[in-house]
């Protein structure tokens, strides 16, 4: 690799570094809007005004909000998140087994559904504008308007209860066997594969449409070769750089849309950690969840740019 | 200008279909048969005669609750529709036409506010501000006009160089005469084609929240909420919680079937665009 691809890519990521730390101001802000402070809802309406004073001090929430943000970023970036003031349990512990869950549905998710996306992708452009084309473009249509407890309960309702062939609860414990894991997320992961589907779909379709139009595709054409090696030789190489594109973003998408899915499938997820807290206004709990979500979202995204730079040929060899 | 045989058969679709929901949001006192939370039978009453669609979780008939629970949905998410369109356009055409420090300012923070997923900020935010419909349509709303602001601002910047704003600045007009007088007039078409794809973001951002338990709160019910209340039917094979989630997908497929068909004709207007 040439220095000005390592130099854009050193770039990006300072850039991503930096978004993180604002970020992180940012939900440390969101969470302090209202007057109420902690002390407050560890010790409910009815606290004496010495009682809230004296766990104020303990706490430290009299110091200046600047102070207690640094104190925070300094824990977080020590891997220490607090303690969840409604259950007294160690955050970092109980979120570490979650976001594991997590991962490894939104990556069950994309080994489905990115090969699915591309694929149909093709297809639509083998076909374009005959009737597989226009199949894939309504369902793509459908599906951006599908909520996803719609598809969800539906799943479960006719795949599970009616037919039993899943379960309609994707309980997962520790050393469960591999198989009975995938077995217990297969609904989830239609679920999941249904919303990033469309919009990769539609892309791979456009990127490569944009691609076909270019002259040497005419000159591959005038060649004698078939529409399918036209495709996937010449084509699809040269579209590769905005469908990761695409698919990074979508994969983003799905670590948002795994909140929703979660619940639905009562699945021991961050999602459903960080739901359940919000509904407990379980403020320090809400804080490293939103911050771990973003710091997914984020990374997600600045490997996208990387891989961007990367595939760039025009960035490889510099003049 | 809009002739009646020209509108396609699925725009004819989306348009009734969406007048339908329309009509029973606003009329829905005098549409339902039954009131809100009046519980009328027994628990997950398959449907009859009596209940059209069965009751709910609490015997309560389904239909009325859905008629009425069309009108939370409908109206908040409009509202938030309408909040981010006003706050985004406005601050997108002064960020264009202002430019500097302030376009700077303001299109940094919008890409702050992004780089965090939507879903994940309001849950954030809601976490400590107070459960009511007035949070729920200010935190939507304020989420939603970033992506307003960046359209607006985009187009805004294009329409910001063209000679007659530049006639009008030398004729002395202030900055909010160009904004509102020359620039909104001329902005209004790729914003009404946004309106719609951003109404079915709030109906779905909104179910999404109300269904998480974080959106309207018991007894009052729109749609999301209304699949968390029966959702726990559902293993024992009584749909009921499908019916609330299906008439989401109705509207929001209905009013994206309007939205391509404005977005078609402003486009056809200007030679085929995009």
């Amino acid at each position: 690799m040439s220095t000005p691809v390592l130099k854009l890519v050193a770039q990006r990521i300072a850039m991503g570094v930096l978004l993180l730390l604002a970020v992180s101001v940012l939900i440390f802000i969101g969470t302090q809007i209202l007057p109420g402070d902690v002390a407050q809802s560890i010790l409910g309406q009815s606290a004496t005004p010495q009682a809230l004073e004296n766990l104020r001090r303990d706490m430290g929430l009299n110091d200046p909000a600047y102070i207690r943000y640094f104190r925070w970023l300094g824990g977080v970036l020590t891997g220490n998140l607090g303690t969840a003031l409604s259950s007294g349990q160690d955050i970092a512990t109980s979120l570490k087994d979650r976001l594991w869950n997590t991962l490894f549905l939104a990556s069950a998710a994309a080994v489905v559904s990115v090969p699915l996306a591309i694929g149909l992708g093709l297809l639509a452009v083998r076909y374009r504008n005959g009737p597989v084309d226009k199949i894939i473009s309504g369902l793509g249509l459908a599906s951006t308007s599908l909520p996803e407890f719609f598809t969800g309960y539906l799943l479960i309702y006719f795949v599970a209860v009616q037919l039993q062939w899943f379960p309609s609860v994707s309980t997962v414990y520790e050393g469960m066997p591999f198989g009975e894991r995938l077995s217990a997320i297969a609904l989830p992961v239609t679920v999941l594969t249904l919303v990033v589907l469309a919009h990769m779909m539609r892309m791979t379709r456009a990127a490569i449409l944009n691609v076909m139009q270019s002259a040497y595709i005419e000159t591959a054409e005038l060649k004698g070769l078939t529409p399918f090696q036209i495709i996937t030789r010449h084509a699809f190489p040269n579209a590769i750089a905005p469908i990761v594109n695409v698919v990074m973003l979508n994969l983003a998408f799905l670590i948002v849309g795994v909140v929703v899915v979660e619940v639905i499938f009562v699945y021991p997820g961050m999602g459903q950690y960080l739901v359940d807290h919000v509904a407990k206004r379980d403020v320090p709990v809400v804080q490293a969840c939103g911050l771990v979500f973003a710091a997914v979202y984020i990374s997600l995204n600045i490997v996208a740019d990387i891989v961007a730079i990367v595939s760039n040929p025009r960035l490889r060899h510099p003049k | 200008m809009l002739n009646i045989k020209t509108i396609p058969i699925s725009a004819w679709i989306g348009l009734i279909i969406t007048a339908l929901f329309l009509f029973a949001a606003i009329f829905a006192p005098w549409v339902a048969p039954y009131s809100v939370g009046e519980t009328v039978g027994d628990v997950w009453e398959p449907s009859s005669a009596k209940y059209w669609l069965g009751t709910d979780n609490l015997g309560r008939d389904l239909l009325s609750r859905m008629i009425y629970g069309a009108r939370i949905t409908i109206f908040i998410a409009a509202m938030a529709t309408a909040l981010s369109f006003i706050l985004g356009s406005v601050l997108g055409f002064a960020a264009a036409v202002i430019g500097g420090w302030f376009d700077q300012l303001m299109s940094r923070f919008v890409d702050l506010i992004m780089a965090i997923p939507t879903l994940i900020f309001a849950l954030v935010v809601l976490s400590v501000l107070p459960a009511n419909v007035v949070t729920l349509i200010l935190v939507m709303g304020l989420l939603d006009a970033t992506r307003v602001y960046r359209l607006a601002r985009a187009v805004a910047v294009d329409i910001n160089v063209m000679d007659f704003v530049e006639a009008a600045k030398l004729r002395g007009e202030g900055r909010m005469w160009v904004i509102f007088r020359e620039i909104l007039p001329n902005a209004l078409t790729p914003l009404i084609a946004e309106l719609g794809l951003r109404f079915i973001f709030a109906v779905l951002f909104l179910s999404a929240l109300s269904f998480l338990g974080l959106g309207v709160q018991p007894p009052d019910a729109d749609w999301g909420g209304m699949v968390k209340e029966n959702k726990e039917g559902i293993v024992f094979g009584i749909p009921a919680a499908l019916i609330p989630a299906a008439a989401i997908a109705v509207l929001a497929i209905s009013v994206n079937l309007v939205a391509d068909w404005i977005l078609n004709r402003t486009t056809s207007l200007k030679g085929g665009r995009g």
